[in-house]
């Protein structure tokens, strides 16, 4: 158990270090925000979607969790890379405690993220609707930033080395942003888009975001809760396997 | 202690380690010497259960690494041949990891890793991160980070790389040290044979993924009719250089390096 804290701690002691890397990653969400949630601001508002920044928001604070946790998750090869994971894999340690510290630890750090990126969108002028339903949204935060963590563990584990990161990148976690509905709203797609933003585990973590903070919602809370729940044992299980199956 | 039999690894057509067979008795320090790529790191990841073997049996302590690894990682402790500290956290944090993750109880922890950091001249730049340190600062926080818990079999894979004279002779008088009064049995490789002729109760020479050569090192003399280790080897394992194919980690410092160096 302490090791799972000790990587847990690790992962935090890190992120914490690493500043430039902070300010970095908060550029892109708040390019999001600004150039996308201004700028189409007018076009949704005819459309007579209301407030775009507002209906925005939870999409890009999602956005950054899962970014921020499928990398975090995929520090593992940095770990293989500089050595580290060969030391924690001697470790008298059970594979899975390792597993489930860094995953924990990836998770938090991109919820860390996500609350930072949520008080720029504050600054931006995103309100939220009912101030009561902010641990529900917290909640969600939460298992949005553990399944992508435990995915980016599980891609981590099996990848060897950093040329397959930008593979990932264009064909896992690209799609898996752009067809969460984090940007437009899921109503009305045409209906082959509609089924593919219904395999998006991300679209039921905007959703629930979504319903949380502003009120609409698209799947139900209950689907978005058993979806986002599921998929998140689901890939700890295979994160895990993976994992132990390691060797360097 | 350990008892290895027949034991094979292939890596796609490449044998890296050919049916050797050898034993390590308890309390025992044994040297495994060989040319660069004769297999001497592929042996000890596959008895530190980070490799699986293709075939044969492998005994660490009564027990197969394969199939009771978490059994089998309780007894040994390892100092690796290439870098595996976390550069971003602190060489105090280093040490305080691998305590947590060998379940030494916290006051000896302490106690040991300010004996330690203190023992290889580590004290005084705890709190900084690894990072900033000198290869050789490094070398030394990976031995001492080695020490810090007392295991049955220590792995020493090529330990010496890279250090000035004085740590080197501190690392071998703690090794014996520990052999002696603790009973750890020692398991190293190195290319200094000097090290070796000092160190090691018995040594085994493989070379092509094959055992040359068994027997102490007055033994090793005597068969060759040579005078010296280094003389005794060379007569074994020849005068060709070999290459090494750098592996994938390597590639990827480089790649890393190039990227103007995250860590």
């Amino acid at each position: 158990m302490s090791a799972i804290y000790a990587l847990w701690l690790r992962e935090l002691r890190r992120y914490v270090r690493s500043r430039t890397q902070i300010v970095a990653s908060l550029g892109q969400p708040i390019l999001y925000l600004v150039a996308l949630g201004f700028g189409l601001g007018p076009v949704f508002q005819k459309a007579g979607q209301g407030n775009y920044v507002q209906f925005v928001a939870p999409g890009i604070i999602s956005m950054t969790i899962l970014f921020s946790s499928v990398f975090s998750g995929m520090g593992l090869l940095w770990d293989r890379q500089f050595g580290f994971l060969k030391e924690t894999l001697v470790a008298p340690v059970p594979r899975i405690h390792v597993m489930l510290g860094k995953t924990l630890g990836a998770a938090t750090v991109a919820v860390i993220q996500g609350l930072l990126v949520a008080a720029v969108c504050f600054v931006a002028g995103f309100r939220v609707a009912d101030i009561r339903a902010i641990p529900a949204a917290l909640l969600f935060m939460c298992l949005i930033g553990c399944l992508f963590s435990a995915l980016g563990t599980a891609i981590g584990s099996t990848l060897q080395n950093i040329q397959g990161f930008q593979l990932v990148m264009n064909f896992l976690v690209m799609p898996i942003f752009f067809l969460s509905g984090a940007l437009y709203p899921l109503n009305n797609l045409p209906k082959a888009l509609s089924l593919v933003t219904r395999l998006d585990p991300l679209a039921y973590g905007v959703d629930g975001l979504r319903t949380t903070l502003i009120g609409i919602s698209h799947f139900g809370l209950a689907a978005d809760l058993a979806v986002l729940t599921m998929v998140t044992i689901i890939l700890l299980f295979i994160g895990s396997y993976l994992f132990s199956k390691i060797e360097v | 202690m350990i008892r290895v039999e027949n034991l094979v690894k292939r890596f796609g057509e490449f044998t890296a380690v050919d049916k050797i067979s050898f034993e390590v008795a308890k309390g025992e320090i044994f040297a495994f010497l060989g040319p660069n790529g004769a297999g001497k790191t592929t042996t000890i990841k596959m008895l530190t259960t980070l490799l699986r073997p293709t075939s044969g049996t492998l005994e660490v302590d009564g027990l197969d690494p394969v199939g009771n690894s978490n059994e089998v990682r309780k007894r040994f402790g390892i100092v690796f041949q290439d870098p595996s500290l976390d550069v971003d956290m602190t060489a105090y944090e280093n040490m305080e990891i691998h305590g947590i993750f060998y379940h030494v109880p916290r006051k000896l922890r302490l106690e040991r890793i300010e004996y330690l950091l203190g023992l290889f001249e580590l004290w005084d730049r705890r709190d900084e991160q690894v990072k900033v340190f000198s290869g050789g600062m490094k070398r030394r926080l990976e031995i001492a980070r080695g020490l810090l818990h007392t295991p049955k079999i220590l792995f020493l894979d090529e330990p010496t790389l890279g250090l000035d004279p004085q740590t080197r002779n501190q690392l071998w008088t703690h090794v014996k040290h520990l052999n002696q009064s603790e009973g750890v049995t020692v398991f190293l490789t190195t290319h200094y044979m000097d090290e070796a002729d000092r160190v090691a109760q018995r040594i085994a020479i493989i070379d092509h993924g094959k055992i040359v050569a068994q027997g102490s090192p007055h033994e090793l003399k005597q068969q060759t009719g040579k005078d010296s280790l280094e003389e005794a080897f060379l007569a074994l394992t020849g005068s060709t250089i070999r290459d090494e194919a750098s592996n994938s980690a390597d590639q990827m410092r480089q790649m890393a390096k190039m990227w103007g160096n995250r860590r």
